[in-house]
């Protein structure tokens, strides 16, 4: 259900682009299962969010011109950023907005569709960690750690590994490096969970696009 | 009343200090801890970029496993008891959402109402026990620690988990105070070590955990206290990667909160876990144990 605030006072302006329209829609369909993301419409664009950023230097749009971008009608620019995979969940953004804006959840909400549409900035790979991670779970319950970075690593910069892994041998010598993972007993029942979530977010047939996205390795159930 | 425990991943693996430090902390001080049976990863802030239904669902599921057993949950890791606590609320505030993960439970036989408490063991401390209590309890100076307390970002924000000022907190440097440690002053105890950037964009990483080994050389701690087992991993390890100036001086040992409690209650450098530090602890800074003025 589409929150009618949101939709009458940031329809952007102009004739939208028809896939414009829909990257909006999906968003703003995100926006209702946050609480709290309405208040998106209550921005004024004061730059807190940016000056408090740790890693703004490093983006190339700034927090505040991801919601001036929303406005402007300008999604998919946003999706192809780099912004929303360096964002390290930090939150000092949300506490200082003078909006109260939720703006990590929001870049969590863009993440989701730009994974979703298989729109993945080159070089950044973040996308294949969460991808990962979430196969790993669904497999063992739980996190494991070496496996995560060595599949992760393999994956983006093979040559890497070398390196990162005199790190992973020190841990090792240090006991806190399991070789193999953790298992839980009721692996059937939290798949059966994540299956039936899965079919709830999802429930229609996946575009061709979101079939790229299995090509890169996303199990789809 | 014991507290129910959530480890997750990290305690079992990089953070095993972390894990052995609050077992013998919660047991130096009497209270049970009792293990989540068969908990699963909470789903960290990796899973809410992947798919959000998912992500509530099997972090739903730890919470409903927790009401069974009734108690406050303890929860050391600072994504999970974020991630946690933010699963708590979004199906308080969120009655669709709430239907559908409820849903999803339902395959599993489970059901949660989403009351059980989620706690920081730090937060328990203080407020639980109690720094009167603590004093009293204490039986080794921490006198040796110049400390630079660090708290990262996810038990400040977005829930205040210690009820802290999420700007300038000071819980930590209370709680380490209270057992004889000096505390430097540490403009950098709120700042964002990374996370799992050190894994996909390092360089930027490596700025920010930089960024906080200079404030603390600044400020002259000879070691760094923190919360968050990832917090941990990327200060501990990093560090001999970081540039001058930040680089300067000798490597600095990065500890737990709890190892530096438990060390304070007169557990043993082994019971607290020292021996997993990669960059050891000078033996010189553990005291010998004090007789009991009390016993």
């Amino acid at each position: 259900m589409r929150s009618s605030v949101l939709s009458n006072t940031h329809a952007a302006p102009g004739v939208l682009a028809e896939s414009e329209q829909e990257l909006r829609e999906a968003f703003l369909d995100q926006v209702d299962r946050i609480p709290g993301a309405e208040r998106l419409h209550r921005c004024i664009q004061c730059g807190t969010c940016t000056g408090s950023c740790p890693v703004s230097y490093t983006m190339d749009i700034s927090p505040r011109q991801v919601i001036a971008l929303f406005r402007a009608g300008a999604i998919e620019e946003i999706l192809r950023s780099r912004t929303i995979w360096v964002c390290a969940s930090c939150y000092n953004c949300t506490v200082r907005c003078p909006s109260q804006i939720k703006i990590t959840d929001l870049l969590y909400a863009l993440k989701r569709l730009a994974m979703e549409r298989g729109i993945y900035p080159s070089k950044f790979p973040v996308y294949v960690l969460a991808e990962t991670f979430a196969k790993m779970v669904r497999r063992y319950g739980r996190n494991h750690e070496l496996g995560l970075l060595r599949s992760f690593y393999l994956r983006t910069r093979p040559l890497e590994l070398v390196r990162q892994s005199t790190v992973g041998l020190r841990l090792l010598g240090k006991g806190r490096m399991p070789l193999w993972p953790e298992k839980i007993r009721a692996r059937k029942d939290l798949r059966a969970i994540i299956a039936k979530a899965e079919q709830i977010e999802r429930p229609q047939e996946p575009t061709g696009e979101a079939r790229r996205v299995g090509e890169v390795g996303y199990e789809a159930i | 009343m014991p507290y129910s425990y959530y480890p997750g991943c990290s305690l079992h693996s990089t953070a095993r200090a972390y894990d052995k430090s609050i077992r013998a902390v919660f047991h130096a001080l009497g209270e049970d801890l009792v293990e989540l049976d068969d908990w699963n990863c909470c789903g960290a802030t990796v899973y809410m970029s992947v798919k959000e239904t998912v992500a509530l669902a099997i972090s739903a599921r730890n919470l409903a496993l927790a009401e069974k057993l009734g108690y406050d949950l303890v929860v050391p890791c600072s994504a999970c008891l974020t991630v946690l606590n933010k699963t708590r609320r979004f199906m308080q505030e969120m009655p669709t959402l709430r239907a559908q993960v409820d849903e999803a439970l339902a395959e599993a036989n489970l059901h949660a109402d989403y009351s059980v408490r989620v706690r920081h063991p730090l937060e328990v401390l203080l407020n639980d026990f109690g720094i009167e209590r603590l004093v009293q309890a204490r039986r080794r100076s921490l006198e040796s620690f110049k400390l630079a307390c660090y708290y990262g970002c996810q038990i400040l924000r977005p829930e205040r988990a210690t009820g802290d000022d999420p700007e300038v907190p000071t819980a930590l440097d209370r709680l380490m105070e209270a057992f004889g440690a000096q505390t430097v002053d540490f403009p950098a105890k709120a700042r964002c070590c990374g996370g799992m950037l050190m894994t996909t964009f390092q360089p930027v990483a490596l700025d920010l955990v930089g960024e906080i080994f200079e404030w603390a050389r600044f400020g002259g701690a000879n070691a760094i206290v923190t919360v968050c087992p990832l917090c941990l991993t990327n200060l501990e390890l990093f560090q001999d990667r970081l540039t001058a100036p930040a680089s300067g001086g000798q490597r600095l040992p990065v500890l737990f909160f709890s190892q530096l409690v438990g060390l304070g209650l007169g557990c043993t450098a082994q019971e607290v876990g020292l021996d997993y530090q990669v960059v050891p602890v000078p033996s010189e800074y553990v005291k010998p144990v004090e007789v009991s003025s009390h016993a």
